[in-house]
């Protein structure tokens, strides 16, 4: 691993001595508070008394808890229904961009193909595109269809939107595949079919699964399409139910259930990250390298 | 039948700039060993993935037992490869490794268990069957893979530069190895190395090869004493040849001041590559040889001999430098004077404009 | 002779890579197609939801239209100081994180946090955060004595601004951050060292060394987050709804209210085609310093 400051040169200098003695831990410090400090109060709110949370000055270290907020969300909300949809919903294109983006993948990395360069730079350029200038077009192809609250309508525009961070992902994970494992299978005698599903996709499966870490987040995240397409109560996606949490009159904004249901519509994430640190950090740094 | 591969006029032209095959045509018969040697660029490895049909050619044909290949894909040859890096399907243990090709074409059972048994007797696997390759040394690894080729019993045995990936002290063990397993084997086998030891311990017949083209095909010993051109004498044998570019007159050429008479029959050209081995060039006993007088500047140590490096001046004032083996501590200083004798018999003779052999020696007929 | 191999692989290759070039084509190329061509008609309540053609009067309606250009003000004013910050504390971060020390992996999963979860439900909370009666915001300045009432943060036109751009760069700073360690890691430790011989100082090696050598990174990371920032929809139609009074409303808000809440189509898609061709633009300028950035970068070390 790379450091900025080599270590040799670092042990002869005092005053860089310092700087890693203090100035190093101060800025890991300020870093993990900066990143948790939302989450975290966000994760308090959520267990505190209406009257807590309320509470002028604020309540820190709130000496009574309770699960209310919680409960609420699945009384007066569908909130499983919530989890659900979006859970189908993300893994739906996960699988979707996985299976249509590696293979396409394949054909760029290991086939010369004629036009490579185009469908390449227009791949890059196609994540530049924000939702916001599509979702007309797309509005009316779902009005066309009646797509209109059915799961397809945000299926297949999350499976594009997730296409190219596949295509490129995978893309650099099949150039860095021996060729020769590929020469082997073919002097052996495996048919082209038959050595891809045999040889290759084992092999690609870490990779796979990084990738659809990648792209079961972006779904699972996404807004204007959720917010628009869907309309159904029964039918939202978490992010676009949490932020239309109204309370009882149009003046009391819930926000310990409004807490709860981030807390609730992000643990999935939260856990995805947790475990996945490792990958989620490889994913993103080959498709941006890429880039 | 007979075993044999041919390559019949094989060219490979990827642009019409790029053709790192240009116009080949060699046989390799049943119970031969060649290698093709050349250094990197030279079109050696293009033509093994063509043989093999990982490659089309761009014309000519490749020939395997009489039966023209050249459209067939690589399963349909009966030919097994052993790669530089092995290649091995790292989530497959060695004996599904082994056995993937045999169980593509549909061998029995049985017979796969016997074959992969007679194969791991001969080469020591029995302990690493059920170990993936991630989980293996290099040297076991390549043994793997050499396994996977013996247990086809194909028609023909190509082999990519398989000793590269190996440490040096490795290398040597395994090379005799691989004489010995391959020795034994009755199908042609064509070897691919840049490494000249390799090439002259293990084959039969060497094809020596520059910028797409075959320079000389001839056995190994050949190769080194009767060299067809300029590139090759330069090529094979280390230290390099000596060169000489030097002028020439009715019948002589004029190395400094001494006289060398050129072989005869043929035209005095105006000037003429020299060529001799380090390893010819001895100190001047009084023979009746030509001798050079040489200043010593360099004397390089490599163990058995000293590597001794002269200046000569030409005929017009030049230096020339001029390498020589001699026995350990014949006491040169830099600056010191040594006389070398140059045997005419060792010497060989080039055309400067074309590289080939003006000929010395009538050399053995090709094999 | 005929290649066959190369057109087996060729056709091979195109069957592969047709399904996904489909998807991207309806979804990515078809919209703006559409948007293009919708945006020479008028078609709103006016006309019963019919489209009449009416050539180009909706950019002309466009140049007139102060709501318009206050939006694109505004989208400008939010994408370049979140941008900016984010760059910084982005290269702070993967500085920290590029150093060996324990518990580096904890820290860098936290790092990612924020980026991985959804931006509507974090802007609640930032929402709470800001919030002029309970925010915390308002509590810890309070406490050191810095305000003396509870400043109206999402009430105030430029606090507003300011706390929406605050939520963005605490959301996509650490993506940047990443992005910009992977550039980091790839320098070589030669490189330090050599600096480090000569007697340069950690500052000048970081002009010298790091920053050059980072500048391609830098820019294809300006460039996402450019695109990515003038189309920021969830984060600032949470927080403020636009508000108030339209001061928050970037171009994305007032494309998608122009069309849900005003049904103006023909409008809307002529906003949909301004927008994105100034994007093109930004984006053709940007690719061409990249361009010029890693010309540099190969040719100076």
């Amino acid at each position: 691993m790379t450091t900025v400051f080599p270590d040799a040169i670092i042990s002869k200098k005092p005053r860089a001595k310092i700087g890693r003695k203090i100035v190093l831990p101060m800025a890991i410090a300020l870093t993990v508070i900066f990143c948790l400090a939302p989450i975290l109060w966000q994760l308090l709110t959520s267990v505190k008394l209406n009257a807590d949370i309320a509470a002028i000055p604020n309540v820190y270290f709130p000496t009574r808890y309770t699960l209310d907020h919680y409960r609420e969300l699945f009384q007066r909300r569908p909130f499983l229904n919530y989890i659900l949809n979006s859970a189908i919903v993300s893994f739906a294109s996960t699988l979707l961009a996985l299976g249509v983006g590696a293979p396409a993948a394949y054909a760029l990395a290991r086939l010369r193909l004629q036009g490579e360069r185009w469908i390449l730079a227009a791949v890059l350029i196609v994540t530049l595109f924000p939702p916001i200038l599509l979702f007309l077009g797309l509005l009316e192809v779902v009005r066309y269809l009646q797509l209109g609250n059915n799961y397809l309508a945000l299926i297949i525009p999350y499976t594009a939107i997730n296409l190219p961070l596949t295509i490129l992902v995978m893309r650099s994970f099949f150039q860095q595949l021996p060729k020769d494992l590929e020469d082997a299978a073919k002097v052996d005698g495996y048919s082209t079919p038959r050595m891809l599903l045999e040889i290759v996709l084992p092999m690609t499966i870490p990779a796979l699964v990084t990738t659809g870490i990648l792209t079961f987040i972006s779904a699972w995240n996404e807004f204007i399409f959720a917010l628009t397409f869907i309309t159904r109560e029964d039918m939202k996606t978490v992010p676009v139910a949490g932020a239309q949490l109204g309370g009882a009159s149009p003046f009391e904004i819930p926000y310990g259930p409004l807490a709860a249901a981030t807390v609730l519509g992000t643990i999935p994430l939260v856990l995805l990250v947790l475990f996945f640190q490792r990958r989620i950090v490889q994913g993103l740094t080959a498709g941006a390298v890429k880039g | 039948m007979d075993r044999k591969l041919e390559l019949i006029d094989l060219k490979k032209a990827y642009t019409p700039k790029v053709v790192p095959v240009k116009n080949i045509s060699l046989d390799v018969q049943q119970g031969e060993f060649l290698t093709l040697l050349g250094p990197s660029g030279c079109g050696k490895s293009t033509i093994l993935r063509l043989i093999a049909g990982l490659e089309q050619p761009t014309s000519g044909r490749v020939m395997i037992n009489g039966r023209d290949v050249s459209r067939l894909s690589p399963g349909d040859r009966n030919i097994a490869m052993v790669f530089q890096s092995y290649a091995l399907y790292p989530h497959m243990t060695v004996y599904e490794n082994i056995a993937s090709g045999l169980k593509l074409r549909k061998t029995p059972h049985a017979e796969i268990k016997d074959r992969i048994r007679e194969v791991a007797d001969f080469l020591g696997l029995h302990e690493l069957m059920d170990r993936k390759p991630s989980q293996l040394s290099g040297g076991q690894r390549q043994r793997v893979a050499v396994a996977r080729a013996l247990v086809r019993r194909p028609d023909l045995f190509l082999l990519d530069e398989p000793l590269s990936n190996l440490d040096a002290l490795l290398r040597e063990h395994v090379r005799a190895e691989l004489k010995q397993l391959f020795g034994s084997q009755n199908a042609p086998i064509v070897y691919v190395t840049h490494d000249q030891t390799e090439a002259m311990t293990l084959s039969t017949k060497v094809a020596v090869l520059n910028n797409g083209y075959l320079q000389q095909l001839d056995r190994p010993d050949v190769i080194y004493s009767h060299p067809a051109t300029q590139f090759v004498a330069g090529f094979i044998g280390s230290p390099q040849m000596n060169f000489l570019q030097v002028p020439c007159d009715d019948g002589n050429a004029y190395v400094g001041a001494t006289i060398i008479p050129l072989p005869k029959g043929s035209t005095t050209p105006k000037s003429i590559v020299l060529g001799i081995r380090p390893e010819h060039v001895h100190l001047a006993q009084g023979q009746n040889e030509p001798i050079l007088k040489g200043e010593v500047f360099l004397t390089e140590n490599l163990g058995m001999h000293d590597l001794v490096s002269a200046r000569i001046a030409n005929a017009t004032g030049e230096a020339m430098n001029v390498r020589a083996i001699l026995p350990v501590h014949s006491g040169f200083r830099n600056g010191s004077t040594a006389g070398l004798a140059f045997p005419i018999e060792q010497i060989h003779w080039f055309d400067t404009t074309t590289g080939d052999r003006i000929s010395n020696n009538p050399s053995p007929m090709m094999a | 002779m005929k290649d066959i191999l190369r057109e087996r692989e060729q056709r091979t290759g195109w069957l592969l890579t047709i399904p996904a070039l489909l998807i991207l084509a309806l979804v990515f190329a078809y919209p703006i197609v559409r948007a293009f061509w919708q945006s020479l008609f008028v078609q709103n309540l006016g006309t019963q939801l019919n489209p009449e053609f009416t050539g180009v009067a909706n950019f002309g309606r466009m140049a007139q239209d102060g709501r318009f250009w206050r939006t694109m003000f505004n989208s400008a004013v939010f994408t370049f100081s979140s941008v900016f910050l984010e760059l910084i504390l982005g290269m702070g971060i993967a500085l920290v994180l590029n150093q060996q020390f324990r518990g580096r992996g904890a820290v860098r999963t936290i790092a990612i946090l924020p980026w991985a979860l959804p931006t509507a439900l974090i802007a609640l909370g930032w929402t709470w955060i800001f919030n002029d009666q309970y925010g915390i915001v308002n509590d810890i300045l309070l406490r050191f004595g810095l305000i003396k009432t509870g400043i109206n943060w999402l009430g105030d036109p430029t606090l507003a601004m300011i706390s929406v751009t605050l939520a963005d760069v605490w959301k996509t700073t650490p993506f940047i951050s990443i992005l910009l360690l992977a550039g980091l890691q790839s320098i070589s430790n030669d490189l330090y060292e050599a600096q480090a011989i000569d007697g340069a100082s950690p500052w000048q090696s970081f002009r010298q060394i790091t920053l050059p050598l980072l500048m391609p990174q830098v820019v294809i990371a300006l460039l996402f987050r450019l695109a990515q920032a003038f189309g920021i929809f969830d984060l600032i139609s949470v927080m403020t709804g636009g508000g108030p009074g339209g001061a928050t409303e970037t171009v994305s808000l007032y494309i998608y209210s122009t069309i849900m809440r005003y049904l103006d189509f023909g409008y809307g898609a002529a906003l949909v085609v301004v927008t994105f061709l100034l994007l093109v633009f930004a984006v053709a300028i940007a690719a061409y310093f990249l361009t010029r950035s890693r010309a540099k970068a190969a040719g100076e070390i």
